[in-house]
């Protein structure tokens, strides 16, 4: 196993006070902090070999382009993908998602057609979809949650009679930032594809924290955004199988995705370059290929035993607080490293502006998920979220600012 | 612990714990609701006006103490007053818990001046004020903190 007080001496950021006390930074489901490995490949790329790609026949732009699509290799690799041309680099998570939301949309959703979710989907796997089935007239359908607290789940017995023929594309979550719940990916997959439906899979919480194996998994896209892994902002992926993509137009056009451009059309260049109009983040792309680099020296089947230890503690710890509320799976049962809560009589704005006074960042609110917090009878939930560098020393500041905080609060 | 005593002064966690006129007003012929969308807090504020004067009003929603707190002591404050008399003293309002300045002789919401120290909380504490004076303009849109500066 790694020492895991060695990984905290990796990241800058997080020997800090914050408030004149050491940072608890527990607000990874957000973002995560970045290695050292990662900032300097991108002090690296810009003080040597910035340069813009694909374009540029001297010395720094080909090796800019080498590392961009050294970086795409790399990627590729991370997520096990067949071959390097299934990763498209975009924004993030949002727009990995938009990208196929509308071309893929567009193309192929007709009126009567269905697409499928679930309700507790990010605001950025479901609006899309309204968008794109509003516009070709099809209809949205949602896999229920079950339980009062979303303890259960996926209703999976629901899915038999919501997946018909008339399912064009399934998109879901494979973990979700609000309850943690993590969903069986290649059973939906697989059940999906048994009516011919196209399925996307939202990665922003699972690819950071676990193996991931797109061919293992059996998905036609994938999305997800590099921040959240340890990597830079701005730059995400959209995985796609070749088959797909290369029958897809691109949703944006412009510079470096045209073969040929007369005054009235253009004709695209296969995937990926399709998909990337104009300069692309070329240090975000550098950058996220450290950040795989960095994850994997340490094994990521290591953190997501790291992560399930935390949050194991957390929730029991958690569950002993007077008047709390845990959303998710219950304790013992398995979840991903975050958890969701809400205090009877102490809103969650509250709980992270006491918690933020101890050094402790932590994120309140409905954390992009309206329309999950309103069938919980909820309007917000605190949430604590873990990854590699955190501990359980962290996990006993946490409870014990709680515990203040329901002290003060109380009657 | 000072900015956050500060914060959470006594007459805003009396008035969380025990909030004064909530619930709908039977008698209402003004309604307004506010919501901030970045953190999902709402407030309605219900309002009878009686010629020019606010003749009683009340609030109900969801939120944090410090926009539960801010409402309910906003209504013990408007009620009798015009609506030019509200929009002063939501200017007063709004300078104390931007500035942190609060006038000696302020009545309670001078309470509300520790969030100048928060930002993020400033919304918060202006979000009943802001559906109160809808209320009175007779604008049954949606007042949200994403329009105001505040």
């Amino acid at each position: 196993m790694p020492d895991w007080n060695n990984v905290r001496a990796d990241f800058p950021i997080l020997h800090q006070q914050v408030n004149g006390k050491p940072l608890v930074y527990l607000d990874n489901g957000a973002t995560s902090q970045k290695p050292r490995r990662v900032i300097d490949a991108l002090v690296h790329y810009y003080e040597r070999d910035n340069s813009n790609v694909h374009r540029g026949l001297h010395t720094l732009s080909m090796r800019a382009t080498d590392a961009y699509e050294g970086a795409r290799a790399r990627v590729a690799k991370f997520i096990n993908a067949a071959d390097s041309a299934e990763v498209i680099f975009t924004r993030g998570t949002t727009e990995s998602i938009n990208l196929v939301a509308r071309s893929w949309g567009h193309a192929h959703l007709k009126p009567g057609d269905v697409v499928l979710t679930t309700e507790f989907e990010h605001h950025s796997n479901l609006i899309p979809w309204q968008q794109a089935a509003k516009a070709a007239g099809a209809t949205l359908k949602f896999v229920p949650l079950l339980g009062a607290d979303g303890e259960g789940g996926l209703d999976l017995a629901a899915l038999d009679t919501l997946l018909t023929p008339q399912v064009k594309l399934f998109a879901f979550t494979h973990i979700s930032n609000t309850l943690g719940t993590i969903n069986p990916v290649t059973e939906l997959c697989r059940r999906a594809r048994a009516v011919g439906a196209v399925t996307v899979i939202d990665a922003a919480q699972s690819v950071g924290h676990a193996p991931l194996d797109v061919r293992q998994i059996g998905c036609d896209f994938l999305a997800f955004s590099g921040h959240k892994m340890c990597g830079p902002t701005g730059i995400g992926v959209l995985y796609g199988r070749r088959a797909l993509l290369d029958k897809l137009a691109p949703d944006e056009t412009g510079g470096g995705i045209v073969v040929s451009v007369t005054y009235q059309d253009a004709t695209w260049k296969p995937a990926p370059e399709r998909f990337e109009a104009g300069t692309p983040n070329v240090a975000g792309a550098i950058g996220l290929a450290a950040a795989c680099d960095y994850l994997d020296a340490l094994g990521r089947d290591k953190i997501a035993a790291h992560d399930d230890t935390l949050v194991r503690v957390a929730m029991e710890k958690l569950s002993a607080l007077p008047g709390i509320r845990i959303i998710g799976p219950r304790a013992g049962a398995e979840r991903s490293g975050l958890v969701s809560f809400a205090f009877t009589g102490v809103h969650a704005h509250d709980v992270v502006t006491f918690a933020d006074e101890d050094g402790i960042a932590l994120r309140g609110g409905h954390h992009c998920n309206q329309p999950l917090m309103r069938k919980l009878g909820l309007t917000s939930t605190t949430r604590a979220s873990f990854y590699l560098y955190n501990t359980v020393e962290e996990i006993d500041r946490l409870v014990a600012s709680l515990q203040r905080i329901l002290k003060f609060f109380g009657p | 612990m000072s900015d956050l005593a500060d914060l959470y002064q006594q007459v805003i966690l009396d008035h969380n714990r025990r909030p004064r006129n909530r619930g709908k007003l039977p008698t209402a012929n003004r309604v307004a609701h506010g919501d901030n969308p970045s953190c999902g807090d709402q407030c309605s504020v219900y309002l009878r006006l009686d010629g020019d004067r606010i003749g009683d009003i009340s609030f109900d929603g969801s939120g944090c103490a410090i926009s539960q707190a801010s409402a309910s002591l906003m209504t013990t404050q408007l009620k009798g007053k015009t609506a030019a008399e509200a929009e002063k003293l939501f200017g007063e309002f709004r300078d104390i818990v931007t500035t942190g300045n609060a006038p000696e002789e302020i009545s309670d919401i001078g309470a509300f001046a520790g969030v100048h120290a928060f930002p993020a909380r400033i919304k918060c504490a202006t979000l009943g004020w802001h559906a109160a004076l809808n209320a009175l303009k007779g604008d049954p849109v949606t007042a949200t903190t994403e329009t105001h500066k505040d």
